[in-house]
């Protein structure tokens, strides 16, 4: 008895944590309809900035408690909705969701960045150490100190959405935006204090949550991350039942390990599950909540382009990359071999993200975890080089995708993003860490040890074979993803993409549908991780872990989630160190810049690639220019390589001749004739031109007046 | 026996009635009318009857089948196509495409209920351009489209499943005379073809036009059933609906 009041005294105060940080992401969900990936994320800084202020700086903690928690986290929560939020309205889900996860990168590279992981960071509570006797056992002081606050937030919060002017309308602004504006709110105001409030108990949470375990970026936002759990068992709406989440999730917490250690069931194997139970929780709340009615169109705002490659075109990119690579390999030092190898591979996950998001608009964000599983398989089956390790590798993921799919089908949007983010962390935390067993006589060991070594298909082992292997494996999927998009199947897709209601009244079955894409999708994943990890041929668990798989995702869609360039530009610009070659004291900023180009993606929500590819279409009609500007980025990529500029001024002179080139020729080019848009949409894509007026008065039928004499 | 029958659908959503005990028929090879003010369920009773929407209560007969538990999607390989009125094209493709994408989930399943069907989705799509008359706008993206041009699409769309019964959802809003004049047409011949047609629409004079039967919905029960003339001459619809005095 006494055990169990200790063990549910302290499940209470995990309770009361998940509790502060779920309510902040219910208030700001159902206030904006933005699910704020990053919440996690933002407890995680504002602890780092509360540990700054306390111990780095030695502030007073009462002071240093009410600059974070009343000053730095609310202004950044309404910037956040200030700066980047309130553009994303009439945005696709997908391109909102993305925007979060690009927050989560951004602080999660910048507080890496800023807070050096190698140092320890303690944090002491003002209490700790103080206990109280209750019920004849020792509760630790912060512990009690926890759950009153809980406490607060609770009353504090009913009071305030039911009894403050600005609450109710926050909770109007729920039900129809447009219409709460007509009654003279200001649905603006109610989410901008929405994303305040919300940023404070995420803060709140995190700082309390911090003295619990040392001071570390990642742990601590996924520690968050859990309370997620609790949001969802309130089905993102209710606070009283979000509230009760919390309870079932933090007792859950408390009671399933200590008890199952207690009575040593699982040993060794169920270790990593500890780890998860929250996540655990998630999944399964996920996968048990009603099924939401199929949703219909979304009137989005902004026009979705997926290109329909041309088959010419697919020979050409498939040859220039194999040709590229070859090229490339042929000239470069022995440690760049290797990260060529691991562009293709990074660029295989990437276009495995293709078909299922840029086409079928699912949302998943365990295909790193898929690749993992695939250099699993490699490792086992694929011994000495077998290349039956390769075939395995893509079946056995397809059938894991497509398992993992079953259940989340029914899912869509931000459940199935998260349905596939708590997979890959019951992966990362349980299974990759599995102990190795036995099976038939055959030792399985996942990543043990932490590292597992896998094999390269024989006869290509040298390291400049491998980077052919890599680019011609590359090719092939990117094959597969242009032939589908060209198939009846790819039209299915995008037509799922866009409606799903409609599908199913056209006889589709959605279920199928989606799980063909699923495990296509994880098979190709699967087959890139077996590539990739022969490539690396010692990998760990941790470069196949979900916040690695994350920044992939982003550079993918920032770059175009619709196209094969997609995927080759996560390749290279996350799979190679380019970045940090030049700029090496600044390790963590590509995680900073992609996360930052990705909260930009509003402005281009179709990816660079097409917007590149239309700002270039001048240059490629007049080879001078083409010439001219390829010549100008090798002089001063001569001029970096002889050491005559730094990088500095390597990189801004590389951008001015990109930035510039396109612009002179496109002014040096006519201006080509408008394009016939029906009578009805003058004026709505592009602002009216006097052109545009001549032309409606012909086509009702008015007389033509003089545009030069005053009105 | 009627190709549709509804009987006695109840939908609620939370403690609001959507319907109440709604009981409608439509026959093979005839036009019925689905009208009745802003509000008053038409568009849930098509949910229902397409399986987006499951009744509290209530039965879907579709022939002597009870399709009430059928999903959408078999709902649709059994017959039932429908447009919408809030427009659910397939923005990212062109109309060609729109039409041939629908022929090809068609010949999807019909294959495989052993149906032999050999015309191959370009050709279907080709065809229902000419028959709709949509070439001027065949290949434009379908999110670019003016809205009567888009019903006219999802007409289309709907068609390329070779229905038995077709459901419209005020397929005719957004066009002009011309256009319904020519669109009233289009349905007597789908009529005459076989196909039973289920018409919601608010251009009363249309609905007087095409259809032989017609079913007055308010508020979530039906007000009234009858040919035109008895609809028009029904006191309680003129009241609640069509307004007295009026001439259209």
């Amino acid at each position: 008895m006494h055990q169990f009041l200790l063990y549910s005294f302290s499940g209470l105060s995990t309770s009361a944590i998940y509790a502060i940080a779920a309510a902040g992401l219910v208030l700001t969900y159902t206030t904006t309809g933005t699910f704020n990936f990053a919440h996690g994320a933002t407890g995680m800084v504002a602890a780092f900035a509360y540990w700054q202020m306390r111990f780095g700086w030695h502030w007073p903690a009462p002071v240093a408690l009410l600059v974070v928690l009343l000053v730095l986290a609310p202004a950044f929560g309404a910037l956040v909705e200030i700066g980047i939020m309130r553009r994303l309205g009439g945005t696709p889900e997908t391109t909102r969701l993305v925007v979060t996860i690009s927050l989560l990168v951004a602080l999660l590279g910048g507080a890496l960045w800023i807070w050096d992981p190698n140092k320890p960071y303690p944090v002491r509570f003002l209490y700790q150490g103080h206990n109280i006797a209750l019920l004849g056992v020792h509760v630790a002081w912060n512990d009690v100190i926890t759950l009153m606050v809980a406490a607060a937030v609770a009353i504090g919060l009913r009071l305030f959405l039911y009894r403050a002017r600005i609450g109710v309308a926050m909770r109007a602004a729920v039900d129809d935006r447009s219409l709460t504006s007509l009654t003279g709110a200001r649905p603006d105001r109610a989410s901008m204090l929405a994303w305040a409030i919300g940023a404070s108990l995420a803060a709140l949470s995190g700082v309390l949550i911090a003295p619990t375990l040392q001071l570390s970026a990642l742990p601590l936002t996924l520690l968050i991350v859990n309370a997620y759990a609790a949001a969802m068992i309130g089905r993102l709406r209710s606070l009283p039942l979000t509230f009760v989440g919390a309870l079932i999730l933090g007792m859950t917490n408390e009671y399933v390990p200590d008890y199952l250690k207690q009575w040593h069931v699982g040993g060794l194997y169920l270790q990593g599950m500890f780890l998860s139970i929250p996540i655990i929780v998630l999944f399964v709340v996920l996968l048990v909540i009603p099924n939401p009615r199929l949703r219909g169109h979304t009137t989005a705002r902004v026009r979705e382009v997926v290109p329909m490659p041309l088959r010419s075109g697919a020979m050409v990119f498939g040859v220039a990359v194999i040709a590229g690579a070859a090229m490339v390999a042929s000239v470069v030092g022995k440690a760049d071999l290797a990260t060529l190898g691991t562009v293709f591979g990074i660029g295989m996950v990437g276009l495995s993200m293709v078909p299922l998001i840029g086409f079928a608009g699912q949302i998943s964000l365990c295909q790193l975890t898929f690749a993992g599983i695939g250099a699993v398989c490699m490792a086992h089956a694929g011994t000495g080089g077998d290349p039956l390790g390769l075939v395995v590798a893509i079946v056995v993921t397809g059938l894991v995708g497509a398992l993992i799919a079953l259940p989340a089908l029914r899912l869509s949007g931000i459940y199935l993003a998260l349905a596939t983010a708590a997979f890959a962390v019951i992966m990362d935390n349980w299974i990759f860490a599995f102990p190795a067993f036995k099976v038939f006589g055959h030792s399985f060991d996942i990543f043990q040890t932490g590292s597992l070594t896998i094999p390269r298909v024989k006869f290509f082992e040298g390291q400049r074979a491998n980077v052919e292997v890599m680019a011609i494996g590359f090719v092939l999927c990117a094959w597969v993803v242009i032939a589908v998009r060209r198939s009846n199947f790819g039209s299915r897709l995008l037509a799922l993409k866009d409606s799903p209601a409609a599908c199913a009244t056209l006889g589709l079955n959605i279920t199928t549908t989606k799980l063909a894409v699923f495990t296509l999708s994880a098979a190709m994943a699967g087959f890139g991780g077996a590539l990739y990890g022969g490539s690396l041929q010692v990998a760990s668990s941790q470069q196949f872990q979900l916040t690695a798989g994350l920044p992939i995702l982003l550079v993918v869609v920032i770059a175009g989630i619709g196209t094969v360039g997609g995927g080759l530009a996560a390749g290279i610009i996350y799979g190679s160190p380019i970045l940090g070659n030049f700029f090496p004291h600044l390790l963590e900023l590509p995680t900073v810049i992609f996360g930052t180009a990705g909260i930009g993606m509003a402005r281009t929500p179709n990816g660079f690639i097409l917007e590149f590819k239309e700002r270039w279409e001048p240059v490629w009609k007049r080879p001078a220019f083409a010439v001219g500007i390829f010549a100008a980025l090798g002089l001063v990529f001569a001029a970096r390589a002889a050491h005559l500029i730094t990088n500095w001024p390597y990189a801004i002179a590389s951008l001015l001749v990109l930035a510039v080139g396109p612009l002179v020729a496109t002014a040096r080019r006519q201006q080509p004739a408008p394009q016939s848009v029906p009578l009805e949409w003058v004026g709505i894509t592009r602002p009216f031109s006097a052109d545009d007026l001549v032309a409606l008065d012909a086509g009702v039928g008015l007389p033509r007046l003089d545009r030069r004499a005053p009105a | 026996m009627p190709l549709l029958d509804v009987r006695d659908v109840t939908v609620r959503f939370g403690g609001q009635v959507a319907l109440t005990g709604v009981s409608v028929e439509a026959g093979e090879g005839r036009i019925t009318g689905l009208i009745g003010p802003n509000g008053a369920g038409k568009t849930t009773l098509f949910n229902v009857i397409t399986g987006l929407q499951a009744p509290d209560r209530g039965r879907v007969l579709l022939g002597e089948d009870d399709i009430t538990g059928l999903p959408p999607y078999k709902r649709a390989r059994r017959g039932v196509a429908r447009t919408f009125q809030r427009l659910e094209l397939f923005g990212l493709l062109t109309v060609r495409e729109n039409l041939a994408v629908a022929a090809d989930i068609r010949r999807g399943w019909s294959r495989r209920s052993g149906r032999t069907d050999d015309e191959p989705p370009s050709d279907t799509a080709e065809r229902l351009i000419m028959e709709i008359g949509l070439v001027d706008v065949a290949d434009v993206r379908a999110d670019a489209l003016p809205t009567g041009q888009a019903r006219l699409v999802e007409l289309g769309r709907a068609l390329a499943t070779r229905p038995r019964l077709l459901l419209l959802d005020e397929p005719a809003s957004g066009q002009d005379e011309h256009e319904t004049a020519r669109f009233a047409d289009l349905l007597r011949r789908l009529a005459a073809a076989g196909i039973g047609i289920l018409l919601v629409e608010h251009d009363m004079a249309l609905v007087m036009d095409v259809c032989a039967t017609i079913h007055v919905l308010d508020f979530g029960t039906i007000l009234a059933s009858g040919t035109p003339a008895e609809i028009r001459a029904d006191q309680s619809v003129l009241a609640a609906y069509l307004g007295t005095g009026a001439k259209r």
